[in-house]
């Protein structure tokens, strides 16, 4: 007993080591050291039926920490002996394999579904283990920008349809960052990393991230404020045009070829009727390990948080880009199919919809109910699950107490709660004169209605058509 | 070189070992040997990035979903999910994962056959079974007493899959519980009429539910003489009976009788449709106070009918569509890019499915051909002349003809009035199109198993077959 428990303890603790390592990020050995030490522990621990205190629970770390792209963020399975396999840590990658595996040339989906990443989960800011991709792609070779500019109207379609308040989308252009890096004079090697500092732009001021770039990342200040020059920058087409102009920007290649991508985009833009929720804006550097053309992100243009108020995720609701070499690394000769697409970030937008709908008071359904088969009589279940029945075979929505006498009251309180608008009352008297009482549960008025037309008013008031749907 | 393949031969063979044994059902502790064996290997042979051969295929007993056969999938989803919202049902979602704890005990000799997830250092997880667990422990951890749901998702279960007969090890489950205490039966009949609904609906043919109750079974074999430690296995015999005559199940009892119960037998159920029952107890197995619950539902067995409709479609030669774009904007010339542009946006702004090619200067045969293949039933052809004239050609795919000439007021911003009502008009006429059907024919059974959980105490049983 004393040694299950001084070794459970042991486990515990060990636990606790290896969480500790993960949070100050410690070296992936020393970190897989300590895990090793962890599950040599627990095979000592054994399974133990009798004493395995079954715990109910739902996870709630609220560690703080960056959502990282590492693959050690990726959930494998147990290895039984057969494949050996993983849960999927998003939708691209298995959609890369589905147009190899299928050869396919082109194709336009959605796919909304589930992913997984064995992060450091923050549920207060929606931000979970398990959770909601909402994606969008069109995979072919066809002239260029016009499947990206229908990408963007879809993103502002959606968000405005979704009325969480005023929205803004950020473009920019892998080739025109990576173009800007070079002529600035960023060595090949601290591309990313300077990418991934330009990006906090959004979040700290001009002057922190210098200081990370040449503090914390070695950058040449003189480089650090060349780049400052650019990514300040945001604007519309007019901003395109003037780097067009640039003496430096335009020598660069690849920068060329990203700015007059933009403003080709723009036009469409312009056609499409959003160019004015389009910002062309330099310091968008996100996700950049697959995109190879234009990248953009939508974020919410809200009132900052109060103080000591939780901010609601980081502003941004929906994000993509163009990634036109993803296929051909999953196809067996290398074959590419050129894919532009996006993904909504459903997850913050199920709390920010929650949030309004607790401070509009307003009430949600959770069940499609019309109306509610009542007795206001003892011994009358027979006579409600026929009714009942009648309505289901007539395509109405209904339900009815599982009980055999319910009190009329119960029977009201149950509409009122579950917000079903319509009652429909069996009694003796009515029985014998061939009607329902079909009452309005809101307002308390009540009409007799013949049993042969029930089916009928029903439909009438619930604005249903007659025919059965 | 050649020790690296002398060992990927030796990997070779022990899964194939392995494999056999689990075919001829060997003792779970060869196997476990085995299996151990194996892995020590594979450790030997650690990751070689330079050698590794990237594999294009699902895994063994997934498969993808094409848009045709998510076009199925939706119609069949949509009937059965209309009959549950008809009946005043709420839906929950849990996740595809819960505790180890949570699933252990729960599936006696299936339990096998349960993914779990990798020991990386947090808690152990496993893939859920099926959705009835995961629904007692969301009862018990919520404290319920009563809920009316449905809750259709995917499970997850390492079998030997048969994919020709719709037998997968991640599938769809479609169930529908009432828990909480109520008058005797009235939830369980609802359930019945429910099924009902449902079969008839996706007009798949007809079929029978067969009811039965365990406490029924229970008395029966008691006074039959039937020892209790054989009740299990004579149980799925007995249920064999509607694929094998009494002889020879009488024939599989006796040897049944006599024997130590195989591993491994056919899952209850085999060629049904849908199933289910009334399970008591299942909450109170969660419960801290082991307080009850009593439960009564149904599961629809979706992947058998998805093959079903699926064949059907293939039989009558019925064409799915797998979008629902109703106009496509065309251009009669080149350099009429912008107009599709603004007209096409005009559109969606409308609320209207549209759609156009990608391409600056479309050839008008081609995208007359997109609509046939996509089954697009009309057209927006945008013209130099008609452009003009201020007007837009209408015109119908299947029927080639003409619509209307629809007038268009160019006032300043250029208002093309299309959508004014007419257009919707016309393409309800005009469209051409054969709903999302499919007949009922006479059955080709193709019967895989609908899963149950053996272990769960149902009482008052049900199952649908066609």
């Amino acid at each position: 007993m004393a040694e299950r428990a001084a070794l459970e303890e042991l486990v515990k603790l060990q636990g606790e080591r290896v969480r500790g390592l993960k949070q100050q990020k410690a070296s992936a050995e020393l970190i897989e050291e300590e895990v090793a030490k962890l599950l040599k522990l627990k095979a000592q621990l054994g399974p133990d039926e009798s004493k395995q205190k079954f715990v109910l629970k739902t996870p709630k770390e609220t560690l703080t920490g960056k959502y990282g792209e590492d693959s050690k963020l990726i959930y494998d399975l147990k290895d039984q002996g057969g494949e050996l396999l993983s849960l999927r840590y998003d939708l691209t990658v298995p959609f890369a394999r589905y147009l190899a595996m299928n050869k396919l040339n082109n194709i336009k989906r959605y796919h909304i579904a589930k992913v997984y990443r064995r992060d450091n989960p923050a549920m207060t800011r929606g931000r979970y283990r398990e959770f909601y991709q909402c994606d969008f792609d069109i995979a072919g070779n066809f002239d260029p920008m016009i499947p990206d500019a229908e990408c963007l109207k879809i993103m502002c379609e959606i968000l405005s349809s979704l009325q969480i308040g005023d929205f803004l989308v950020k473009v920019n252009d892998r080739r025109i960052l990576d173009g800007m890096f070079a002529i600035c004079g960023v060595p090949d090697s601290k591309f990313r990393t300077i990418c991934s500092s330009v990006d906090k732009l959004d979040k700290m001021s001009w002057e922190e991230v210098k200081n990370e770039m040449v503090g914390e990342k070695g950058l040449a200040p003189e480089v650090a404020d060349r780049i400052g020059d650019y990514v300040q920058q945001h604007g519309g087409v007019s901003l395109v045009e003037q780097l067009l102009q640039d003496p430096k920007l335009s020598q660069n290649k690849q920068a060329l070829e990203g700015l007059r991508d933009l403003k080709l985009l723009f036009e469409y833009l312009a056609l499409f009727g959003i160019d004015d929720k389009i910002s062309f804006d330099l310091s968008l550097a996100r996700g950049l390990d697959y995109y190879t053309g234009v990248i953009y992100e939508a974020v919410l243009l809200q009132t900052p948080a109060q103080a000591g108020e939780e901010p609601l995720g980081v502003g941004s609701v929906a994000a993509g880009g163009r990634y036109d070499g993803l296929v051909g690394m999953f196809d067996p000769k290398g074959r590419k199919v050129p894919c532009v697409g996006l993904s909504i970030g459903v997850e913050r937008i199920f709390s920010i919809v929650e949030q309004r709908l607790e401070v509009l008071e307003e009430k949600v359904r959770t069940t499609e109910t019309q109306v509610l088969v009542a007795s206001a009589q003892k011994k009358l279940l027979e006579e409600r699950l026929k009714l009942v029945s009648e309505l289901w075979d007539a395509g109405i929505k209904a339900e009815l107490l599982y009980k055999k006498n319910p009190k009329l009251l119960n029977q009201l309180q149950y509409c009122e709660e579950a917000g079903i608008p319509l009652v429909a009352i069996i009694g003796e008297q009515e029985l014998k004169d061939g009607v329902i009482k079909l009452r309005s549960v809101t307002s308390r008025e009540e009409v007799d209605v013949r049993r042969g037309d029930l089916v009928e008013e029903i439909k009438r008031r619930t604005g249903q058509p007659l025919c059965i749907c």
